[in-house]
């Protein structure tokens, strides 16, 4: 919220130009995105994002909290992948304790994770979609949308919020038929993916309004800190999932989508071509699934089961002790990332020792992409601003957090 | 719990890619190293951070050519202060590494390495905004998150949880 008033200064002979403002309260903003545009007819001379509406100082609030309570605010910085977030926190925590987790709840993880970047990208498509005036595709995207909704429900009994991870491992097992409803809904997506794309890729509508649209290049794209989609769809070949591992990725076989070009359409492959893989991921993990423990064997740190707190003393103790007092982490500090459906999620950690965290900060990948706004933008027409900011994909709740 | 202790010997980590080309360019360019749960940290004075980050940007063999992550520490009440964390990724070697400058309370001030990559603009105005430690060089240092006439700087630790009432 830097620009209250806005004055950009017209220099002599520019006076030509406008100022235009739009947002916050603008449905193609995707939440509470401010953009001051200076324009010149229909041709954006400078364009400026105000960010800041949105927030609400959640690394404040992780400081004076237990390691364990802080897994609920992950959720609410990004609501469109909460459990990416979830897992990059618990996953920072954990290389801070050097805490090991069992196969099960990692391959469980990439599972959901998987499910979050389809809920994630599908918003995204119907979204966009929306924006630029193909209005069908956004009830398609959430009728899918829908059903892995209601998986999240089913796993944690919540639609959004999730908070499923814990430090150590994952907080419930699965209940009986989850397996079975996402075997199924990875079966039938596929075929949804060629519907979106029957009714989008080869659409002229649709290429007019997205190809040679908000180019960006790969120069650009890695000199503005832009990550995820946004710098694959200018063709650098980076994905953390594949190249930095985590959480068991190494054994999933998967392509990562690269596109050359850098335009609207670009992304709109990248992203489109993500959802296909992420459905092959998540069916190599129901075919993999390990059996075993959810939860890593460390009792100061996992809450011990309801049933056991009933049977023996020392898990009532533990309980008591780390709902009360939480449990301390060893000094150091840590920098986590994961691929988010928006690109590279990272928390950097500081622990002094204590039960609570001494410094959360959260690197957020939209934060990072929307700076190349004004790069795609500048000198195109105004019309096309509202394509190139749904084709990065913001959130304004991790942006702003 | 398995963590093994952290190496600040320069020693024995000599041969990171980073540490060679920052010694050689000068020995005095690394205040101290720190390797601790895979992760590279290098201590760097607050009149090299730009040069530094601009000869690992393009350091032959493994360029850590993508900034990840500006963000800082408030060490209060102790001095020097504040912690300035720069986190960089090397795309083609697949490398992170942590570049950190100490600042006094005094003069909490460093140098803007928006000329060595653009994309540190967001990142040090948060910086600004919330920690009050200022990037000399910045094109448009000024608050991005809170409101331009807030008072303060949230995330310092001297600086209530619950705001001022």
């Amino acid at each position: 919220m830097a620009h209250l008033t806005p004055t950009p200064v017209l220099e002599p002979g520019q006076d030509r130009t406008m100022i235009l403002n739009m947002g916050p309260q603008h449905p193609s903003t995707h939440g509470v995105l401010r953009v001051l545009l200076e324009i010149d007819g229909e041709t954006v001379v400078r364009l400026m994002p105000d960010i800041g509406y949105l927030h609400t100082g959640i690394e404040k609030t992780c400081e004076a909290k237990f390691y364990q309570q802080v897994v609920p605010l992950t959720d609410r910085i990004d609501y469109l992948c909460p459990l990416t977030n979830n897992l990059c926190y618990v996953l920072a925590v954990e290389k801070l304790l050097g805490l090991e987790i069992p196969p099960k709840a990692q391959w469980l993880r990439v599972l959901l994770n998987e499910l979050t970047r389809i809920n994630s990208h599908l918003v995204w498509l119907g979204t966009h979609a929306m924006d630029i005036g193909a209005l069908t595709v956004f009830l398609y995207c959430f009728r899918e949308r829908e059903e892995v909704l209601k998986m999240f429900e089913m796993v944690s009994g919540q639609r959004m919020m999730t908070s499923y991870f814990r430090v150590g491992g994952i907080a419930l097992e699965p209940p009986l038929g989850f397996f079975d409803r996402v075997r199924d809904f990875a079966g039938y997506f596929p075929e949804r993916v060629d519907e979106y794309e029957n009714l989008l890729t080869g659409n002229p509508i649709w290429m007019m309004r997205t190809k040679g649209v908000a180019r960006l290049t790969a120069e650009d794209a890695v000199a503005l800190g832009a990550t995820g989609p946004t710098l694959r769809g200018s063709g650098v070949d980076i994905d953390l999932r594949r190249d930095m591992p985590y959480s068991s990725y190494e054994k999933f076989q998967f392509k990562v989508p690269v596109s050359q070009e850098g335009d609207v359409f670009a992304r709109y492959m990248c992203r489109v071509q993500e959802l296909r893989e992420s459905v092959a991921i998540v069916r190599q993990a129901l075919d993999g699934m390990p059996e075993g423990p959810i939860k890593a064997d460390a009792p100061g740190i996992v809450l011990p089961d309801r049933e056991k707190m009933k049977t023996q003393m020392e898990s009532l103790i533990y309980h008591f002790k780390i709902i009360t007092e939480g449990f301390a982490v060893p000094a150091g500090e840590v920098y986590q990332a994961v691929e988010s459906p928006r690109g590279e999620m990272g928390y950097y950690i500081v622990s002094d020792g204590t039960a609570k965290p001494y410094r959360v900060h959260m690197r957020s990948a939209c934060f990072a992409n929307l700076q190349t706004l004004a790069t795609m933008c500048e000198g195109h027409l105004l019309a096309d601003v509202v394509a190139a900011i749904g084709s990065i994909d913001i959130v304004l709740g991790e942006i702003d957090r | 719990m398995p963590v093994a202790p952290a190496i600040t010997d320069l020693e024995q980590l000599k041969n990171h890619p980073a540490i060679v080309r920052l010694l050689g360019w000068k020995d005095s360019a690394i205040q101290g190293v720190k390797f601790d749960r895979e992760e590279m940290t290098i201590y760097v004075d607050r009149s090299d951070i730009r040069e530094a980050c601009a000869l690992l940007r393009e350091n032959p063999g493994c360029p850590f050519n993508f900034l990840s992550d500006v963000t800082c520490v408030d060490w209060y009440p102790s001095e020097p202060r504040f912690e300035v964390v720069y986190h960089l990724l090397s795309i083609p070697r697949k490398e992170r590494v942590r570049l950190k400058v100490r600042l006094n309370s005094s003069s909490p001030t460093v140098d803007s390495i928006t000329s060595v990559w653009p994309g540190a603009d967001y990142f040090e105005r948060e910086v600004y905004d919330l920690f009050g430690v200022r990037f000399a060089g910045h094109p448009h240092l000024r608050r991005i998150l809170m409101p331009e006439d807030w008072e303060g700087h949230p995330l310092r630790k001297d600086y209530p949880v619950e705001g001022y009432r």
